[in-house]
């Protein structure tokens, strides 16, 4: 359906940010519905607006009218507008309610999940090895860098170590608040190739303003070698076991913030 | 049982027994009602330049990341932080609170209902005296070592809560003490709003011939009253976290941090109606006189500011959507978000439509009327995108909100206010403002406000998140052309504050040379203008006025002068 | 000298003005209890048995005293407006002090109870179901003291030189009010385990 309407859409987002996830395309094309009516509505009324102004700007020799307003057909000026807005209105909400349920609310079953932490001022991804199971002996941790491959459909789970962050990928159109003692589902799908920007899009402290990251997102062959080349060597139980607290304090200081 | 009321006797000159006051009791320690208005008013202008200021500095960061910043230096992403989180504050507790609630209603309630001050003089004065020390603890607050707050003006927990997140471990505390004894300073002042205008009218003034200003800032106390309660208990919470070590906000020991934001946006929500109601009732006084024209729909706008006033209590989780509360709550609160443009959409339409039929004339006033109708118009339906949920995920926290709300709080805290200034000048201060300088002021204003915020819808829509201290840090937004819309954004904030300093030159200017303005000179029909200009001490001299029709009948047929005052005896044959 | 301000005396709604701002505070007051409250109830609600857990230490023998002792004042409150009506100034007099020495028990009573209750080690930072029982009964205990100063400044203040009379309605309906966010506080923190 968003594919279908997405043909006759002026495409504003799209224009401006490229679509990476599965279900950009439908907040892409709500904010577009969102523009049309809108838009039409504001032009129509600021229109009107300047005309009346204008029509009405103060002349020599004549006197304004005396109208109250309190008359049921003067009241139909308000009224009908208003029934036309609560139109619009429900003509919003409804795909709103099949967007956010598609986003938000329903997790489709994964082929692959990814484990992101949020600390004060890094993110932390567990990377499914080449098993392609959370949680196992060849997890590939990284520092402000995410490895996903295209046309896979992902499960994030997020926590937060400290205070609230927000992990956003403008590109995917997702954003979700990480909050401490919780640990938070969502899904996505890639279905772009190339490099984008991570964003902490909740005020966290002194280096929030820094707090970015990068996602790489490759085609099947190309997400392999970087498997292959950055699967722990000792595969053994240690990555887990210790909480890796000690090794993000390492990573920290050799990261590139560019 | 009733106190027996005094004989209705103004205290006029006859009366005035008492002897030259001197300046700290006369302008410091005053209660007359004029005083403490203006003490709102120019307490909320200083105010406003310390928040325009500071705007300046992170804007000229954003636009120039890294060089020293003239009047400032180089700034860090600490102080970068901290000026950001203020300004915010500033700007909400600071200027649009005081202008718009404490110094409209002080100022004009007593006067426009007809009596001769509030009916608590000295509850009114100790809370200006309040509000006063709040500002005092908040601009200390800055220079506390560790320096000012910077955890957003949202102060969400567990970033607010502990000194070890926020590195400001007395700029925080400092700034919720700050912002509660404001709140408190509020809920005074709203004692005095309330009952004044239900218990203290002038007779004959019957419930719908109040001024539309008068009833939108009851409106807004009463709103505001509703709204705050729990955001107290949620600050006195906080703060015991921050400086004692509870832990009610602490995941880790059992608290829950989503808590607060559900108490700060049941208040912050209706707190945009809270200031958005005056700036409405500035507005329709405005309109009405400068187009001659009755307000249309009167009971319309005034029911439909009740139901906004209601709904918006309905709709604070707009703001959370993304945020870890359950998702299917989001249903809900779309619906109510979007629903809530009804009653704005009504009240705007009641103003638009009122122009209609009339006979405008473009005082610099009305200019502000008009521009702020225009102005929140965008402010408003860009609501709509937010408030659909769908897209709000993209949206959320980037600078399509913010363009969004300055939409709304500029025009209601900036435009409103300066239409209510050049309006009342004459009644405040005696004399009239030069209209001349008013129009250029108005232009560079409007003009360059929306230089500021058009460029940053586009950069929000373009992915931009808020409060990030340097965009070089983010490849996707470091671009050329979009590193120019900043620098365009920052080069009209630099233009609209130097516009202000004509403004400022305008008002000293006038207050000193300005035309004489006489009791009435724009011919308005409210209860305020039959007196002298400035009004004296118990504002109507010795007989207290008398109303006998509604506050807007302008260009009433069959009459000779287009302006009919409300206090104006019916002719005999009429009755 | 300060003007007789008119507007003080008018009444168009028919309703005394003081009893209107009195209104307003309570109004005010309610929110600020009401969202205390609230929360608490939320964060029972979400730790259900091990706020149970805590909730078993608090005394509610001692509780259920100041209830009583809260309960008895707010009669006596009412006979001084009754008193206040007749422009009794004994009467008067005697009832509100017969309340403040009711909202002494009550303080000294709570008093006692936090002296044990931080004696056998549940204090502020216990648990958050201890911040909460320290934060609501000691914003309430602030209120109950806030209460009886007010009714000490009205009976010597007003009553005996025999003015402001209206002023025990307001004082009683404030007292009502503090008396019955106790009513709300008691069965949340003492009873419910």
């Amino acid at each position: 359906m968003f594919e279908f309407l997405d043909k006759f859409m002026p495409g504003v987002l799209e224009s401006l940010i490229p679509r990476a996830s599965e279900f950009a395309i439908q907040i892409d094309v709500l904010f577009d519905v969102i523009t049309l009516l809108v838009g039409f509505w504001f032009v129509l009324v600021l229109g009107y607006f300047f005309y009346l102004v204008f029509r009405y700007r103060h002349r020599e020799g004549r006197k304004a009218e005396y109208v109250t307003g309190e008359t049921h057909k003067q009241k139909q000026a308000i009224e009908i507008p208003h029934f036309l807005i609560l139109a619009c209105d429900i003509a919003i909400i409804i795909p709103t309610f099949v967007v956010w349920y598609n986003v938000k609310i329903e997790v489709p079953p994964p082929d692959e999940e990814v484990r992101i932490v949020a600390q004060q001022w890094a993110w932390t991804f567990y990377h499914a090895g080449e098993d392609e199971i959370l949680g196992t002996d060849d997890d590939i941790v990284s520092i402000n860098e995410l490895h996903v491959k295209e046309n896979t459909q992902y499960t994030y789970h997020l926590e937060s170590r400290d205070v609230m962050h927000s992990f956003s990928v403008p590109v995917f159109r997702l954003k979700q608040d990480a909050v401490p003692g919780r640990v938070i589902t969502g899904h996505f799908k890639p279905i772009l190739t190339g490099e984008w920007d991570i964003q902490c899009a909740e005020m966290c402290g002194v280096a929030h303003g820094i707090m970015g990251a990068r996602i790489f997102i490759k085609s099947e062959e190309e997400h392999k070698v970087w498997l292959a080349a950055n699967t722990p060597i000792d595969r053994g139980a240690s990555l887990l076991a210790v909480t890796s607290e000690e090794e993000i304090t390492e990573s920290k200081e050799n990261r590139n913030n560019g | 049982m009733a106190e027996v009321a005094p004989a209705e006797v103004g205290h006029g000159d006859a009366h005035d027994d008492h002897h030259e006051e001197s300046f700290w009791s006369k302008y410091v320690f005053s209660t007359d009602h004029k005083i403490i208005g203006f003490q709102y008013m120019f307490t909320g202008m200083a105010m406003a330049l310390i928040g325009g200021y500071f705007a300046y500095v992170f804007r000229m960061q954003l636009a120039f990341p890294g060089s020293s910043i003239p009047f400032w230096g180089t700034l860090s992403p600490a102080a970068y932080n901290s000026l950001v989180t203020n300004h915010g504050t500033i700007m909400i507790f600071w200027v649009a609170m005081p202008v718009l609630i404490a110094a409209m209603g002080n100022f004009c309630i007593p006067l426009m209902i007809g009596c001769d001050d509030m009916v608590f003089p000295r509850i009114n004065r100790l809370s200006y005296q309040i509000f006063l020390l709040s500002a005092i603890i908040l601009i200390v607050s800055f220079f506390v070592p560790g320096g000012g707050f910077g955890g957003a003006w949202t102060s969400y927990p567990p970033l607010s809560a502990k000194a070890e997140y926020n590195s400001t471990p007395f700029g925080a505390p400092l700034w919720l003490i700050a912002v509660t004894l404001e709140i408190v300073a509020f809920l005074l002042g709203g004692i005095n709003f309330i009952t004044t205008t239900m218990n203290a009218r002038a007779k004959g003034m019957k419930i719908y011939d109040i001024p539309m200003l008068v009833w939108m800032i009851v409106i807004a106390s009463i709103l505001f009253m509703c709204s705050v309660g729990p955001l107290v208990a949620g600050a006195v919470m906080l703060l015991f976290d921050q400086t004692l070590g509870t832990s009610f906000f602490d995941a880790a020991a059992g608290g829950d941090p989503v808590l607060w934001q559900h108490l700060f946006w049941f208040f912050g929500h209706p707190e945009v109606y809270v200031v958005l109601l005056p700036a409405m009732g500035i507005v329709a006084e405005v309109v009405c006189v400068f187009a001659r024209k009755k307000l249309f729909a009167y009971k319309l706008i005034l029911f439909s500011s009740i139901g906004l006033g209601i709904l918006s209590f309905f709709v604070w989780a707009h703001h959370q959507f993304i945020s870890g509360v359950d998702p299917r709550a989001t249903y809900l609160f779309t619906t109510t978000t979007l629903l809530i443009s009804i009653p704005v959409a009504i009240m705007l339409f009641a103003f638009i439509a009122t122009l209609y039929g009339g006979s405008i004339r473009f005082s610099t006033a009305m200019l502000f009327a008009l521009a702020f109708i225009a102005e929140f118009l965008l402010g408003g339906v860009t609501g709509i995108w937010l408030g659909s949920s769908g897209v709000d995920i993209y949206l959320h926290d980037t600078y399509f909100v913010l363009a969004h709300f300055h939409y709304t709080f500029v025009p209601i805290a900036i435009i409103a206010v300066f239409a209510a200034v050049y309006h009342w000048f004459p009644k405040m201060f005696g004399r009239m403002m030069n209209e001349t300088w008013g129009k250029i002021h108005f232009w560079g204003t409007v003009i360059s406000f929306n230089g500021i915020f058009i460029p940053l819808f586009i950069l929000g829509s373009a992915g931009q998140h808020r409060r990030i201290y340097n965009f070089q840090n983010f490849p996707d937004l470091a671009g050329q052309n979009m590193q120019d819309m900043r620098v365009f954004a920052t080069m009209c904030l630099v233009l609209m504050l130097a516009f202000q300093v004509i403004f400022i030159v305008n008002f000293i200017v006038s207050l000193k040379r300005g035309e004489k303005a006489g009791r009435n000179p724009w011919n308005a029909t409210t209860l305020e203008w039959i007196t002298e200009s400035p009004p004296p001490h118990g504002n109507f001299g010795l007989t207290m006025p008398e109303v006998y029709r509604g506050p807007y009948e302008y260009s009433v047929e069959g009459r000779e002068k287009d302006y009919w005052p409300q206090n104006e005896k019916p002719e005999p044959e009429k009755i | 000298m300060v003007h007789q301000i008119i507007a003080t005396g008018r009444s168009r709604t028919g309703i005394p003005t003081g009893r209107l701002a009195v209104w307003w505070v309570i109004g005010s007051e309610i929110l600020i209890f009401g969202g205390l409250i609230a929360t608490y109830l939320l964060n029972r609600f979400n730790h259900g048995p091990s706020w149970s857990v805590e909730a078993a230490n608090t005394n509610t023998f001692i509780g259920a005293c100041n209830t009583f002792w809260l309960l008895t004042s707010s009669l006596f409150v009412v006979y001084a407006h009754a008193a206040s009506e007749r422009r009794d100034a004994a009467k008067t007099r005697m009832w509100i002090w017969l309340t403040i020495l009711l909202g002494g028990f009550f303080m000294g009573f709570k008093t006692y109870e936090y002296a044990t209750e931080i004696h056998h080690g549940f204090t502020l930072f216990t648990s958050n179901f201890w911040s909460f029982y320290y934060t609501a009964t000691g914003l309430h205990g602030f209120h109950v003291l806030c209460g009886m100063v007010i009714l000490a400044i009205i009976a010597e203040g007003d009553i005996k030189k025999g003015r402001n009379w209206h002023r025990v309605e307001n004082i009683g309906l404030y007292w009502h009010f503090v008396d019955i966010v106790w009513i709300f506080l008691f069965p949340l923190m003492y009873i419910a385990k």
